[in-house]
Formats: structure tokens, C-alpha cells, sequence
């Protein structure tokens, strides 16, 4: 369960996907997902789709990772799935019991499964090819002008640059938890919902204790290192906006705006 | 000339009820390799956190080249004189990629960005990490990970590096691979090192021993001067490195043999000697 989680997770590469800015990246990513959330109509979702497998082949990612990292989504796309399908009002195909199938729910049903999972997909298809620090870097500079109103966004981008580095930390370290327990005949497995949470406890506070241990750590490595917040810090990588970003910029809107085009004229 | 002095350094926590360190001078000269040993709770951690300014001294004195450690205008100064290894190589790497990791003293410093990727380069080099420069750190080994967490100080270009107990996490290859890099940065390059350790044979490779108890100095010298008072390290709760042993147990009075054989050789040499006696 907790091996499927990819939330994160950079595979370090030189496709172009990879030396674009992450500023680019990220804007082009809201673009999409606001694309995806505002077209409806099965060609408007082929183009979606089809732009999404053509940049994973550009990525060189593997695309069994782009597919994991929909595992633990799994639940919540067939659960909203299924909502949509009994309960959209429209026509009626045929019905089951107290529930009823319509035309419509199955459409919507439909779009809503593709559209949580191109939201995922695409998501994790930034996150695998942006180092975290550097997707945390366009974070804080397109987030810049709010510093003026005094808003900590440097703080808030080394808050989850440090939580990206750390998710593989803690999932090892939960595994050994797990491990060590179950060998004291701790079981996870059976039982309803309600013991099985419970049965989380003794790995829970644990892991928290050592979250903290390790955050204390950290603080004093960092410190020694001579971290003092976000004034005057110069990057190893600036952030520079090139010929790949400029190019995928135009291909993106062309693509977003084609799908916005069909959607509005079909 | 000394890099480092302590004078009747005393400290005590918040909520303890004695000294954890109580009256320690001490002073370490430049390019040296001191190593500090004691049993747990001896106070060595304690000791190497006032080197850093971590923890600033209860009474008494900390100077790191020449400056000292309680003027908090001088902080970064003493940060970058003394660079700070910790035991846990994951708690002190703060960045998803090894290169950016080592990066980010030298980023909090405010340097310009060659001058940042030459250093990150060389001291990649120097701990023979630079292939893995784009890696992510979680994939590599304990003592990959604690070379690049060096790497990390060093690129601080820190006149002297205190490791605290580097390679307590680490197995036998990984800690053979830390300290020979420690070892090559000693000779090649002159930098003060000073390391805590539970490892004998690790201790034997310094210039001069530290044995610390409750907080205090208990014993101070070259290795064959320390290790070979082989009772009075039993009476501190260590123990001597095995060749000593051996030597001492053969010939406890010390009339024929000298216990001051901590290689392997030398070992051999007094064995030897012991057989033609
Ligand atoms: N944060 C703290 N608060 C209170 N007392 C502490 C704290 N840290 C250490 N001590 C106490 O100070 C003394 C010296 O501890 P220190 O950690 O320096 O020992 P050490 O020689 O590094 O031991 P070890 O070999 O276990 O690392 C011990 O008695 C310890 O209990
Ligand atoms: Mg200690």
C-alpha cells in the first residue's frame, strides 16, 4: 500500500520535459486542469488525453510510474464514478432495485473518472520531472509579489520542500514500524475499518515521536549550515526561461484552447 | 597554532541537576586529527556542540579561530570556521537531489552561482561522490549518504570539520568508506578534523586521543599513549583495541613486551619478540 504512494517522487532525466523552467511547468499544469475541468464532449477529452500521453513520451518517464501514481486513486475515482452514475437525473436506460441508470450518469460518470484521473496524471507527471526544490523555487517566485504584504512564502516553500524530502524518509521508516510490530503479532489486515485504524496507533506514535526527533535534527543541521531564512540566498539552479518553455508555452495554449474551441462550437 | 581552545568550559541543561560538562580546556591545533572518546553520556556530544555554537557555554570559554562563540555578531563566522557532521546522514540532508544538497550552505551564504557550482563540484570530488551529483539522496547507501552530508560542510570551506559519531548508523563498508574520506581530507588537505567515535580502530587512526568522563578530560595523547594504559581505560568503561589486549594479557607487567602495538604488525612484532623471550 504505502510503496504505491509516488506523491513527490523526481526521476532525475534531461528530456526536454525535465530542462523546462518549473515556473512554465506549473503554469502550463493550472492551464491544463482548468482546461480538463471546463470542456466537456468526447473529442474536447481526446485531445486532453492524447496531449497528456504525447508529453509522457516526451518525459522518457516510464510509463508504468505515470500509471502507479493513479493506484491510490483508485477508490475515490470509482466512488465518485459510481455516485455520478446513480444519482444524475435524465434518461432512463434501465434500473436496478432503487437505483437508476441514465444516459446522462454514465457521460458524467465518465468524465468525472477521466477527469480525476488526467488531474493525477498530469500532476504527477510535473512532480516526476521537476526536483522538488525547484518546483518549490517557482513556487516562492510566482508567489514573490506577495511577500510584499508581508505573506511567508519563502517559509512556505521550504515547508514543502522539506516534506517532499522527507515522504521517502517516513515511508521507510513506517514500513519498519509496520514490520517491527507485526513480528510482536500485530495484525493489519483483518477486521473492519474500525479496528484496522485502530490497530494503526502503535505505528502512528512511533512515527510521530521520530518525526519530531528528526525535525529537531534537521533545524540544528540546517542552522549549522548557516540557513537564516530567505534573505540573501542565491540558487545553485536560477530559474531561466528558455527556447523549451517558450515553445511548450505555445503548444500548450494551442492545445488548451483547441479543446476550449471544440468544447464551445460542438 | 590552535583552531580551536576551550577554557574551563562549563555547561549544564535547562533541566538537569549537574554539570554536563564541567571544566574542559582543551586546545586543538590546526590540520590535526583529534579523535574524542568516552562512554555514553561522557558529555562529547555536548563538548561538540560548543564548537559550532550550537549550545554556548554555561561558564567559561569557547574560541573558534580566534573568535568567540558567545558573540552573536561573530555566529556565521564560527558556523563556517567549524563545520558540523551529525550522526543521522537523513536528518541533515535537506535537499531531493545530492548536488542541490551540497549547495545550500553555500546558497544560505548568498555566493554567487559559479562560484556555488564550482564548490559543490570539488567537494563532490572530494568525497568521490560526483557521479552521483543529480542522484536522489534516499536511494543511496548510509555511507554515500554521510559522504555527501560532508560534502555539504565542507562546501562551507570550513577550516576544521566536528563529526559527531558519523558512523554509528553505518556498516563496516560504509564506515571504512567515511573514514578514509576523512582520513584523505586530513592529509590532502590539512583541515582540522575532529571526530567522536565508539570505534577503537577508528579512534588509533588520529594524531592524539581524547578520552572524556562525566564531563571531564580524562585522558589525553597520541593513541599508543592512550590505549596503552589498557586498566585505566577499563576503569573509564572502554576498551582497549584487541592487538593491545592480547599484548597486555601476555605480559601484564610490561617488562618484555611494549602494549603500544596497535596495528596488526606491530602486534605481530611483539608477538615475536615474546615467543623469543
Ligand atoms: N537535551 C538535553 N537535556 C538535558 N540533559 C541532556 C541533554 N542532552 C544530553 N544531556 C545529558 O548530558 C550528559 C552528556 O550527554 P552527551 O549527549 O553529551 O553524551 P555523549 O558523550 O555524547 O553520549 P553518547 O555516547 O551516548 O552520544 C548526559 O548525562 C545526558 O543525559
Ligand atoms: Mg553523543
Amino acid at each position: 500500500m504505502l510503496k504505491d504512494i509516488t506523491l513527490g517522487q523526481y526521476f532525475p532525466g534531461t528530456s526536454p520535459l525535465h530542462r523546462m523552467d518549473p515556473r512554465s511547468k506549473l503554469l502550463i499544469l493550472i492551464l491544463y486542469i482548468v482546461t480538463i475541468f471546463v470542456v466537456k464532449g468526447l473529442f474536447p477529452y481526446l485531445i486532453c488525453v492524447l496531449a497528456l500521453i504525447t508529453a509522457v513520451i516526451i518525459s522518457t518517464i516510464p510509463p508504468k510510474m505515470v500509471l502507479r501514481s493513479l493506484r491510490p486513486i483508485l477508490i475515490i475515482v470509482l466512488f465518485t464514478g459510481l455516485l455520478n452514475l446513480f444519482y444524475t437525473p435524465g434518461v432512463e436506460l434501465f434500473h436496478l432495485w432503487i437505483f437508476k441508470i441514465t444516459r446522462e450518469g454514465i457521460a458524467t460518470a465518465a468524465a468525472m473518472a477521466l477527469r480525476i484521473i488526467l488531474l493525477v496524471a498530469s500532476t504527477s507527471l510535473l512532480t516526476y520531472t521537476t526536483s522538488p526544490m525547484s518546483l518549490t523555487d517557482a513556487l516562492e517566485n510566482l508567489l514573490g509579489p506577495l511577500k510584499k504584504i508581508k505573506a511567508p512564502v519563502h517559509e512556505f516553500a521550504m515547508m514543502m520542500s522539506i516534506a517532499l524530502r522527507f515522504i521517502p524518509t517516513l515511508i521507510e521508516e513506517t514500513n519498519k514500524i509496520m514490520s517491527a510490530q507485526k513480528a510482536r503479532g500485530a495484525d493489519f489486515e483483518s477486521g473492519n475499518i474500525f479496528s484496522r485504524a485502530k490497530a494503526l496507533v502503535p505505528v502512528l506514535v512511533p512515527l510521530f515521536v521520530s518525526a519530531f526527533r528528526r525535525a529537531e535534527e534537521l533545524a540544528t543541521a540546517m542552522e549549522c549550515r548557516l540557513y537564516h531564512g530567505g534573505e540573501g540566498r542565491t540558487r545553485l539552479h536560477s530559474l531561466h526561461y528558455g527556447r523549451v518553455d517558450l515553445i511548450a508555452a505555445i503548444l500548450a495554449v494551442a492545445v488548451c484552447g483547441g479543446a476550449i474551441a471544440l468544447h464551445i462550437l460542438l | 597554532m590552535a583552531i580551536i581552545e576551550t577554557k574551563d568550559l562549563t555547561f549544564r541543561y535547562e533541566d538537569a541537576d549537574s554539570d554536563a560538562l564541567c571544566g574542559v580546556t582543551l586546545s586543538i591545533e590546526e590540520g590535526s586529527f583529534t579523535a574524542i572518546l568516552g562512554h555514553n553520556g561522557s558529555g562529547k556530544s555536548t563538548f561538540a556542540k560548543h564548537l559550532n555554537a550550537i549550545l554556548l557555554p554555561s561558564g567559561g570559554k569557547v574560541y573558534v579561530g580566534g573568535v568567540d562563540t558567545a558573540d552573536e555578531s561573530r555566529l556565521f563566522d564560527v558556523r563556517k570556521t567549524a563545520g558540523m557532521v551529525f550522526q543521522n546522514p537523513d536528518n541533515q540532508i535537506v535537499a531531493t537531489v545530492v548536488e542541490e544538497d551540497v549547495a545550500f550552505a553555500c546558497e544560505n551564504m548568498g555566493l554567487p552561482q559559479e562560484e556555488i557550482r564550482k564548490r559543490v563540484d570539488e567537494c563532490l570530488a572530494a568525497v568521490g561522490m560526483s557521479e552521483y551529483a543529480r542522484h536522489a539522496p534516499h536511494l543511496l547507501s548510509g555511507g554515500q549518504k554521510q559522504r555527501v552530508a560532508i560534502a555539504g560542510v565542507l562546501a562551507m570551506r570550513p577550516r576544521c570539520i566536528v563529526m559527531d559519531e558519523p558512523t554509528a548508523m553505518l556498516d563496516p563498508s560504509g564506515r571504512a568508506e567515511v573514514i578514509r574520506a576523512v582520513q584523505q581530507l586530513n592529509r590532502e588537505t590539512g583541515m582540522t578534523v575532529i571526530l567522536i567515535t565508539h570505534h577503537m580502530e577508528e579512534a588509533a587512526l588520529a594524531d592524539r586521543v581524547i578520552v572524556m568522563k562525566q564531563g571531564k578530560v580524562a585522558l589525553d595523547g597520541t593513541p599508543k599513549q592512550v590505549f596503552s594504559q589498557v586498566d585505566r581505560l577499563r576503569e573509564l568503561s572502554l576498551a582497549a583495541p584487541q592487538t593491545v589486549q592480547l599484548v597486555h594479557a601476555l605480559d601484564p607487567a610490561g617488562t618484555v613486551l611494549s602494549p603500544e602495538a596497535l596495528s596488526v604488525e606491530e602486534c605481530v612484532g611483539q608477538l615475536m619478540k615474546y615467543l623469543e623471550a
